[in-house]
This record gives structure tokens, sequence and C-alpha cells, in this order.
């Protein structure tokens, strides 16, 4: 035994861990795998109605949707960086991070209402066709974990202004991080289907 | 500026911007046909992974997770591409 400790490196990489609460996970993998089910259900019935996808496509706001990526990918590098603060036992760092995360998430929803106010604008609704249909039900089925993640991240702020978390426990905090990834990663996959792939 | 790349986070963020932007502009050039899904669906594959290795933080959690979490993606990706494969024939 102490031929082998003697035989690590002098700095042995820490034992792999999971970052958060399992139950979490377990609550995310089954969301991710509800937006694989409505992924692939929009990218088959599209192969019945490739113009017409196509063709109402072109009607999305692209600007809009790639604006929301970079609002949301940057609302989860915030997050990244709050755990971070936390481990290092910087709760101030970590308090400030998840609001700057926390108003990415705020300025999704706002681009997000802008672009459902032109579209109703424009006489479209839910029922004016298939394609509609697919958009307005994927965005804002994922439209709502943003809220949910929001109200995750408005939790996780008060807590970290307390010194709830730091290098002692940052489960709680590392399990709502996750889930806020989450709605990021889904993003990443919702966007070029949706608006771009054609 | 040099400790700023010593972070992981802070390098998939910057890829992730840029990766953003590759697919919006082939939106905007409305590539269509095989090779413009494939490039969309590698660029939201290198994104996926990066969110879930440097964000999620699976980089050094068990590899089960990262295997699920990976095989995910590479489920969806392949799901879509199935259906586009259908399309085009």
């Amino acid at each position: 035994m102490t031929a082998i400790t003697a035989a690590l490196p002098a700095e042995a990489p820490a034992a792999k861990r999971l970052p958060g609460y399992l139950a979490v996970w377990a609550f995310i993998l089954a969301e991710m795998l509800l937006f694989a089910m409505l992924f692939a259900s929009y990218a088959f019935a599209r192969v019945d109605n490739v113009e017409m996808f196509n063709l109402y496509q072109q009607t999305l706001d692209r600007n809009a949707g790639a604006i929301n990526t970079l609002l949301l990918v940057t609302g989860s590098w915030f997050v990244v960086l709050a755990v971070q603060a936390a481990h290092r036992d910087d709760s101030r760092a970590a308090s400030r991070h998840i609001a700057f995360g926390f108003l990415c998430g705020g300025g999704f929803l706002a681009v997000k209402v802008f672009e459902y106010a032109t579209k109703f604008g424009e006489g479209i609704f839910f029922s004016t066709s298939t394609f509609y249909r697919f958009y307005f039900s994927l965005t804002f089925f994922h439209f709502m974990h943003v809220i949910l993640g929001m109200v995750v991240l408005a939790i996780l702020w008060v807590k970290t202004r307390q010194g709830a978390y730091g290098s002692h426990d940052a489960h709680g905090l590392e399990s709502g991080a996750v889930y806020w990834h989450m709605v990021d990663l889904l993003w990443i996959v919702l966007f070029p289907l949706v608006y771009v792939m054609r | 500026m040099i400790t700023f790349f010593l972070n992981p986070a802070n390098r998939a963020w910057l890829v992730l911007l840029v990766a953003t932007g590759a697919t919006w502009w082939l939106g905007e050039v409305g590539a269509a046909g095989t090779g413009a899904i494939l490039a969309m669906l590698a660029i939201a594959f290198i994104k996926g992974r990066l969110v879930i290795l440097d964000f999620m933080e699976l980089q050094g959690a068990p590899l089960m997770w990262r295997l699920l979490l990976e095989g995910w993606l590479i489920l969806v990706g392949g799901l879509i591409l199935l259906a586009y494969w259908i399309s085009l024939k």
C-alpha cells in the first residue's frame, strides 16, 4: 500500500465526483429525454412537409434566436464562475455572478416576448400551421424552463448572499447550476433545428 | 489576460460565442443540403460537449454520467440526421 502511494505523482488528480445532488441529475435526465422526443418529433414531422417547413422557417427571426443563444451561453458562463467562486469561499463574487446569470435569463425572456409579439402582430398563432404548432410548443416549453431556471437562480442568489455555500459544501449551488446549464444545452440543439436547418 | 485562458470555463465560453456566430452565418447564407446539416450538427455537438464537460463540470465526473449526457447529444443528433436523410431521398 505504501509502495503504491509513493508511486503516485505528487499531485494526484482529485477523485472523480458528480457535482450536485443525484436526484437533480435524475430529474435533468428525464427532462432531456422529453426534449429529445420533442426534437425528434419535429424532425420527423418535417419529413412529410419539407417545403412547408422550409417556407415558414424563413419567417422566423434568426437574429433573435442567435442573440438568445449568446444570452444563454453567457448566462451559463456566469453561473460556472459563481460555482468556482463558491469553491474559493468567495460568496460575494458568487452572488454577483449569479445575478449576472439571472439578468441574461431576463434578456432571453425579453427577446422571446418581442419575437412572440411580432408573430401575433402578423396574425401568426399556434394553429396557423403544423410548423408554427411545433415552433410555438417547442419554444414555449423551453421558455417555461428558462423561467424555472431563473426562479432557481433567484433562490441561489439569496442563499449565496447568506454565505450558504463554500468549499465545505456547494451541492445545492451546483445542483441549481447544472439545471441552468441544461436549459442552455437544450437551446443549443433547438436553435439550429428550428431556426436554421433546412 | 493569460490567467483568463487558464480557466476552462472561459475558453468554453469564447468557443461557444464563435460557434453560435457560425450557425447564425450558415442560416444567413441559406445553407441547405447534407453538407450544411452535417456542419450544423457538428457545431451543435461541439457546443453541447463544451457545456457538458466545462460548464456542468462532468469532465471530472464518473464515466457513466459523461456517457449518459454525451450519449444524449449523439442520440438527438443521430435522430435529426436520420430524419433529414430520409427527407432528402
